[in-house]
């Protein structure tokens, strides 16, 4: 539900970013997306046009990389992706975890037009 | 396909960044630079000078296309505002809790005892938000503290930016313990940081048992939990022990209370909590 105001947001950060560059057009968007962010990457495909129109990101490729749970256990240094999402080493059980990946949610990279000349 | 960026090979030469790569140069650097012209107003707003120092670095192409590195997060905007509505409470005594949970789990009722025990001991303070309507603020008011409702209109969540707009009214000097009712909603309230100093989830047990483990989101981010209308567990074919479970698979260690607003059972010791926090 809030993938909406998310690409909204994204949209200004990355308009504002292509345009330092002098382009005039995003061509491709380089999002990763952990899957403790909250954010469905379905939804946020669906949010982007939207938030994209008119703007110079309209008609990007929006490219999403879906980066699962990771946990480091203290007890048995085993690093696993639990699934579901329980934070549990999958090896050994205990439940001295760090969570190590699956909070990301940035934008990696873009890909721009600046005009020639 | 490429190791580095996962283009496809056509792709690179269409980008012009060719391989070898050229290194990424994250530059995230943050720069916080603190403004220094005088604030004679005592608000944590930022006067919109959003300095985002991204420094995205291209990479030299002859095509008019070029790749940017930007490693920012979409939350990098509420981050910001959400660091400085903390240390605007920190720097004031001010201890904020961030109340989560699904519409009708009990978050107002638990609020308008908990301003009730705490009138003549804490001086608190409220915000709630809603869709709409002011309903949960006339509910919260005249109980000793003051209450500000925020209406989202059609945002699911409260952002760092609402919160932001209303502080300095709702929470005078000498205001201990604010408490911020999101909007009901158990998924996106927990991306938002609002510069709050704990998240605190709210169970009902008219919910299901295993709704942290369908939740884990806002589960895993909140430092604590509270299992409330426990005066139903009789009524209902309801396991504790299983969704005591539950929370400490999401979250191991979480700090868990269980309490019934309606009954006062469990209010004592939410209320001792409340106060060694503020203290």
């Amino acid at each position: 539900m809030h993938e909406l105001s998310l690409a909204q947001s994204m949209v200004e950060d990355i308009v504002a970013a292509a345009r330092r560059e002098g382009a005039d057009r995003i061509v491709r968007i380089r999002l990763v997306v952990g899957a403790l962010s909250g954010v469905d990457a379905d939804a946020f495909e669906f949010a982007f046009p939207v938030a994209a129109e008119g703007t110079p990101a309209a008609g990007a490729d929006l490219r999403i990389r879906e980066v699962p749970l990771a946990v480091h256990c203290r007890d048995c240094g085993a690093t696993t992706s639990p699934d579901p999402l329980l934070c549990r080493c999958e090896t050994c059980g205990s439940a001295a975890v760090d969570v190590t990946a699956g909070r990301e949610l940035k934008v990696e990279a873009l890909e721009i037009h600046v005009p020639v000349g | 396909m490429c190791k580095d960026c996962g283009c496809e090979s056509a792709n690179a030469r269409a980008t012009g960044h060719g391989h070898p790569h050229p290194h990424p140069h994250p530059h995230d650097h943050a720069h916080p630079h603190p403004h220094d012209h005088a604030h004679a107003h005592d608000h944590p707003h930022d006067h919109d000078h959003a300095h985002d120092h991204d420094h995205p670095h291209g990479h030299a192409a002859e095509d008019g296309l070029r790749r940017i590195e930007m490693e920012r997060s979409l939350l990098a905007r509420n981050d910001e505002i959400a660091a400085r509505n903390r240390a605007w409470l920190t720097s004031r005594g001010i201890v904020a809790l961030n109340l989560i949970s699904s519409p009708g789990s009990g978050k107002t009722r638990l609020l308008e005892r908990t301003l009730d025990l705490l009138r003549g001991r804490l001086a608190c303070a409220v915000v709630t938000g809603d869709l709409q309507t002011d309903n949960d603020a006339r509910r919260l008011a005249d109980r000793g503290a003051p209450v500000r409702q925020i209406e989202t209109r059609s945002s699911c969540h409260l952002n760092a930016g609402h919160l932001r707009d209303v502080l300095p009214e709702v929470a005078p000097p000498g205001t201990r313990l604010l408490f911020i009712e999101n909007v009901g909603n158990l998924v996106c309230p927990a991306a938002f940081d609002l510069g709050e100093h704990f998240k605190v989830a709210l169970l009902s047990v008219t919910e299901g048992e295993d709704k942290p483990l369908k939740y884990p989101t806002l589960f895993s981010a909140a430092q604590i939990a509270i299992l409330t209308k426990t005066d139903l567990i009789p009524a209902l074919d309801w396991n504790l022990a299983e969704c005591r479970k539950a929370l400490q698979a999401v979250h191991p260690g979480m700090f868990v209370f269980e309490l019934s607003a309606k009954t006062g059972a469990g209010m004592d010791g939410w209320i001792d909590y409340l106060v060694r926090l503020a203290g």
